[in-house]
């Protein structure tokens, strides 16, 4: 493995939820600690199994591992994080302001920026100088910061302000207002970051085109704030050995050895490793072991005698939202997750029925959903380029409001706008032009703003809530855009996850947050499960298996209604492949 | 010189970027503090976000949160007294408050009370 070899004193995996970072975070920090290095793995993923993997309680103190020589772990939740954060901030003022208003600035505080910044507050102290880390050749971390944080922490004149006089007005970087220590050592943290003697950054990919142009992304966003050092690693592919053996593995080693042999350019000149799909759950030492021993043979796999597959189609909850006539479907999740196939496919069946439909996506690709308006009567299809609207909203701020402002506070403004609610409302914005439509035809989204986002722009919303609260709603009709969201009668938010730990705690978060906006998500859709494919392959037949404790998460814990879509051996473009998504699997293996 | 305090909403980004619409008269406000502050005005700005202990601790701006809630900020107090709610001062105010010679406020006496057209059309 090439990102193994020679390696700087710290590590840093970087990717999408579901990927595998910590996985290869740990087995990364065990084996170095083999090679006789002390070493300190530190993760912040909210679905920590580190401890898990260890047999062993870890928290947010530097523990020993007892069955690794050397290897010591730690920790962060960036929540917990966040929280500590907004309690220094909010908790003095407690019982001194109206509910409301401390309502009101816990919201302001519980932004994506907000954890990114607490959890970058956690980190310094690793990356600097300090007793804490002394001992350690080697810190190897299951994430790393964005490069809007980075970039922030860089610009001079962003902390005039902040630290040195405590106050002061600028932006984006109003959660370092609670931030906890001297200027001089998140200097030191963001000066190790860009130094490439120092670190190394590994991006974690899968081998599929989508999540390869958002890693290509990352890649160009790091490099840009000095992490020029990084190396790519693909994981989970598909050994060749294993395509002959059922016709899904054989499509999904096509797919996978096209996606690799179109990988964007950026990526293409990095040095490249693939780690491929092990017939084991990644749990253990033993395991962990072998994830990155080219050699070993893999471990016999568990013959899983899987029970006979079924759960709702997603052709079900079509039948149901049918019904309504018209109105807005929205489908939201993280990147990757396939928001933009599964909204083609409810498209799809929805026109099928005869209703009229606009299917409307942030698709970058365009070639899932170009074809589709000739093929089916009743279906409009349209884009927004997510991309093109941020540079259009930006230029816009820049010309109209940044003008009359100095280099410094020009520079800030503009990284104000580089922050990811930036891009969220500005495609927001695109869409919310063709909302309007769902009174009379149904809209069919691949996107939709996180409730945090919706609080913050529901300024009007909340002052006609009041209203309506001090005049008992006689005969006043106001609807506002958030109140038409709030209406399950109007608006339907399906989740999209994979049936994987990590995609289907992330999809819980993004719930939890839109029903902090009073909107409550009507179905999960799981995409792209093994399960559902009712696989022969032994391997395939391993990820099935695992598949089915999360898809009874959802269905048990997270959803009131779900639905499971099976992975196609082929890319679903064009109305027949899609229809294909919405089928119930033949059952019976 | 007075003391000028400047109350702000809860607002993640004061320059209003994070919201709907980047608020114009935010930037303007704050484009304008920096300008009467390099005239030697002395101008303080408290975020709810981010210092809410301030507001808590002032009775005069507690009173006003109590009274009206979050929505009618901004509040702006000269000397402790309450000067202005609901809006952003204009530069010209600011000067007026610092007691700094602000470019708005001048009058030009010459041209009289209406400069042109009919309101003054006696003289």
């Amino acid at each position: 493995m090439k990102f193994l070899e020679s390696p700087p004193r710290f590590l840093f995996f970087t990717g999408k939820g579901g990927v595998g970072k910590t996985s290869l975070a740990c087995a990364t920090a065990i084996h170095l600690a083999e090679a006789g290095k002390r070493v300190l793995l530190v993760s912040t993923d909210p679905a920590s199994n580190v401890g898990q993997v260890f047999g062993l309680a870890i928290g947010n103190t530097v523990t020993a591992v007892p069955g690794v020589p050397r290897l010591s772990a730690l920790e962060i939740d960036p929540q917990a994080a966040a929280q500590g954060y907004r309690d220094r901030i909010v908790g003095p003022v407690r019982g001194l302001l109206s509910e409301a208003v401390v309502k009101g600035i816990e919201e302001q505080l519980s932004g994506a920026c907000t954890t990114e910044i607490a959890a970058f507050d956690e980190f310094t102290a690793l990356l600097g100088d300090s007793a804490q880390t002394a001992g350690f050749d080697h810190i190897v971390f299951d994430t790393a910061p964005t490069g809007h944080t980075i970039r922030l922490l860089q610009l001079p004149g962003a902390w005039t302000a902040f630290l040195d006089e405590g106050k002061g007005d600028a932006s984006c970087l109003g959660p370092l207002a609670g931030l906890q220590k001297q200027r001089a050592q998140y200097k030191a943290a963001v000066d190790v970051l860009a130094d490439p003697d120092r670190t190394r950054l590994i991006l974690v990919a899968r081998a599929q085109a989508a999540t390869l142009r958002e890693v290509a992304r990352t890649h160009a966003e790091l490099a840009g704030v000095g992490l020029s050092k990084q190396h790519l690693v693909i994981n989970g592919v598909l050994p060749e050995g294993e395509a002959a053996k059922d016709p899904l593995a054989k499509g999904i080693h096509r797919r996978e050895q096209a996606a690799l042999a179109q990988i964007p350019a950026v990526l293409a000149s990095l040095p490249r490793d693939l780690v491929p799909l092990k017939a084991f759950n990644l749990v253990g030492l033993e395991a962990l072991h072998a994830l990155l021993d080219e050699g070993s043979a893999a471990p016999a796999a568990a013959s899983s005698s899987t029970a006979p597959f079924d759960a709702p189609a997603l052709s079900d909850l079509v039948d149901e939202i049918a019904t309504e006539g018209h109105g807005l479907v929205m489908l939201m999740g993280k990147g990757g997750v396939g928001k933009t196939t599964v909204a083609a496919a409810v498209a799809v069946e929805l026109a099928r029925r005869g209703l009229p439909v606009h299917l409307t996506t942030s698709d970058p690709a365009a070639n899932l959903t170009e074809t589709l308006a000739d093929e089916i009567a009743g279906l409009e299809v349209s884009r927004i380029d997510p991309h093109a609207e941020t540079e259009r909203y930006r230029a816009h701020v820049m010309q109209t409001r940044g003008a009359k402002l100095d280099d410094h506070g020009r520079a800030l403004l503009e990284e104000d706008l580089r922050s990811p609610c930036t891009e969220e409302i500005a495609v927001f914005q695109a869409f919310s032009r063709i909302i309007r439509e769902a009174g009379r035809k149904f809209v069919v989204m691949d996107t939709a703003p996180t409730g945090h986002t919706l609080l913050l722009l529901d300024a009007t919303g909340a002052y006609h809530r009041d209203v309506l609260r001090q005049t008992g709603n006689k005969g006043l009709h106001i609807t506002t855009p958030m109140m038409q969201l709030q209406n399950p009668a109007q608006t339907k938010v399906l989740i999209v996850t994979l049936a994987e730990t990590t995609p289907v705690l992330e999809a819980a978060g993004l719930q939890a947050d839109l029903r902090r906006a009073g909107i409550e998500p009507w179905a999960w859709v799981i995409n792209a499960s093994v399960a559902a494919a009712h696989p022969t392959s032994p391997l395939l037949r391993l990820r099935a298996a695992n598949e089915l404790r999360e898809i009874a998460a959802v269905a048990t814990t997270h959803a009131t209604r779900h639905a499971v879509v099976p992975l196609l051996s082929e890319e679903p473009v064009g109305a027949e492949r899609l229809r294909e998504m919405s089928a119930r699997a033949a059952a019976a293996v | 010189m007075k003391s000028i305090q400047v109350f702000d909403p809860a607002l993640c980004c004061s320059t209003g970027v994070c919201g709907v619409e980047v608020d114009q008269a935010l930037v303007t406000f704050s484009a304008d503090v920096e300008w009467a502050k390099q005239k030697g005005a002395v101008i303080e700005r408290f975020n709810l976000a981010q210092a809410p202990m301030a507001f808590a601790e002032n009775a005069v701006v507690k009173g006003f949160l109590d009274r009206s809630g979050a929505e009618a900020l901004p509040l702006i107090l000269v000397d402790g007294e309450m000067a202005l709610a609901g809006r952003y001062p204009r530069r010209a105010e600011l000067a007026r408050w610092a007691g700094v010679s602000g470019l708005a406020i001048e009058v030009k006496p010459a041209e009289g009370c209406c400069s042109g057209d009919k309101c003054c059309s006696a003289s």
